[in-house]
């Protein structure tokens, strides 16, 4: 229902891009600096653990390289990512919400004659489904970059060999990483769907704000984990 | 002039306004009072749209608001300016910038049609200087005058405050009275303020209804509202230790 009411024609169309242009910001370009570090360190650890992990002599150097490229593409950056951006954006959007609410801000936008969901939330959930792929590309790259750079500074495997399995089944690549974007895009969608439902639909004061923001963080993340699921099972069996 | 007629407003299975009648006139003040929980924010929150009663007709100039289409609802509020309870200015947005948004959102006025409109309306409300502040940054009584600002800046012909001097210095508060009255006059507004302050029925109270348990109990003015015998207001009224000391000394 929340969802339904929000497609109707903006009052004003300037307005509604301006709004769509700083969500991008809040959500997307804000959240690239704890992506950008969780990933280099997060593939710089998978490279330490695979080489320390696959120590046998018959087991080529590369397949280090390729079990990071794996460990990161499908699962590490577009799922684990998605979490911890639920935490991060799903609790700032409830909370923004919510506060809105219990302030009545929105009454206050309501009283003016504005589509409150439409101005508020739909920005939120259009501008987190077109960033949210982007700052997982850059996950991504920086989780190839702290492998490599694992490779390079503990010597554990040669870094051209590392680079080597990054490239293994070049033609693969491609699949893996629609596949991934796929499920960032939807899981862009949870995320902001479920906190905003749970940011605008708060009643009371400080004390229900905060509980919407745990409940918008908690949900959120038990929708991702079932839709990784399913999508997996729908895209790669 | 807004009209309603036999408004009923439910909760569930508390019923919080029940057969609620009155007329709220052009030009003037009109004063709702009552004591917490009595069913005034529930009323306005009914006139304004934001609820909707069970029973009842709410008539803005004589049209029937329930009746009305999307469109013309829409017309109505963009006539209509509200000052809540807290204010309840955009934290994102500075003093300036929540004063804009209304003209931003329904006008297509240049920016520099809207920053001389805007001004003019936070000079109107004494507001100088502080354009560039967020709402975290001024005071209560700032924040008050700026969303009265925000409430005018559309020269609506309805105004409805909630509570507007609660939390607020009896000298601010007074100057919030009058500033609502003023700025009735001025724009020939039919200004509906909520209020259980008795300073302010004292100050700007030309036309009351008093609400109890849901109620319209009594109807009249701030000349009348202290000679009353009716119980349950001279008990609202004379709540207050000074007043009913005023009043042993009258008598």
């Amino acid at each position: 229902m929340m969802l339904l009411s929000m497609f109707t024609k903006p009052e004003k169309l300037s307005v509604y891009w301006t709004r769509l242009m700083e969500e991008m910001v809040q959500l997307g370009v804000k959240s690239l600096g704890i992506v950008i570090l969780m990933s280099a360190f997060m593939g710089a650890v998978i490279v330490i653990q695979s080489a320390t992990a696959i120590d046998a002599a018959w087991i080529p150097d590369y397949t280090v390289g390729f079990t990071a490229k794996q460990s990161i593409i499908l699962e590490f950056s577009p799922t684990i990512m998605s979490l911890i951006l639920a935490g991060k954006v799903g609790s700032n959007i409830a909370s923004e919400l919510g506060s809105m609410r219990v302030t009545e801000q929105i009454d206050a936008l309501e009283i003016m004659g504005i589509n409150t969901k439409a101005y508020l939330i739909r920005p939120k959930i259009i501008a987190a489904v077109l960033i949210f792929p982007v700052v997982i590309i850059f996950s991504m790259a920086f989780g190839f970059g702290g492998g490599w750079l694992a490779a390079f500074g503990t010597g554990l495997i040669p870094e051209d060999q590392y680079i080597v399995g990054i490239q293994t089944f070049y033609d693969d690549n491609l699949w893996m990483i629609t596949y991934a974007l796929i499920k960032t895009t939807v899981f862009a969608f949870i995320i902001t769907s479920v906190s905003s439902y749970h940011g605008y639909y708060t009643s009371g004061g400080a004390l229900e704000v905060g509980k919407s923001s745990t409940n918008a963080v908690v949900y959120s993340s038990v929708l991702i984990l079932l839709a990784n699921l399913l999508l997996t099972q729908l895209l790669l069996i | 002039m807004i009209e309603v007629k036999n408004i009923d407003k439910s909760f569930g299975d508390t019923q919080v306004l029940h057969d609620v009648s009155f007329k709220f006139e052009r030009g003037k003040p009109n004063l709702v009072i009552g004591q917490s929980g009595s069913g005034k924010s529930v009323l306005i929150k009914c006139i304004v749209g934001l609820h909707t009663p069970e029973k009842g007709q709410i008539l803005y100039d004589g049209v029937d608001f329930s009746a009305m289409k999307k469109k013309e609802k829409k017309k109505i509020r963009s006539q209509i300016g509200m000052l809540f309870q807290a204010g309840a200015l955009f934290d994102s947005l500075s003093v300036i910038e929540n004063v804009i948004f209304p003209l931003k959102m329904f006008t297509k006025m240049s920016r520099a049609e809207m920053l001389d409109r805007a001004n003019f309306c936070l000079e109107r409300v004494d507001i100088i200087n502080k354009n560039n502040l967020f709402p975290s940054e001024i005071s209560g009584g700032m924040q008050k005058r700026v969303a009265i600002a925000r409430a005018i800046v559309m020269k609506p012909k309805y105004l409805f405050c909630d509570e507007p001097n609660s939390g607020l210095d009896p000298l601010t508060a007074i100057l919030i009275d009058n500033l609502i009255k003023e700025l009735t006059e001025e724009y020939n507004m039919t200004t509906v303020v909520i209020t259980h302050d008795m300073n302010s029925v004292l100050e700007i109270g030309e036309n009351i209804m008093f609400i109890y348990n849901g109620n319209n109990h009594w109807v009249g003015d701030k000349d009348s509202i202290i000679t009353t015998p009716n119980k349950e207001v001279n008990d609202f009224v004379y709540s207050s230790k000074f007043l009913k000391l005023f009043k042993e000394k009258m008598n």
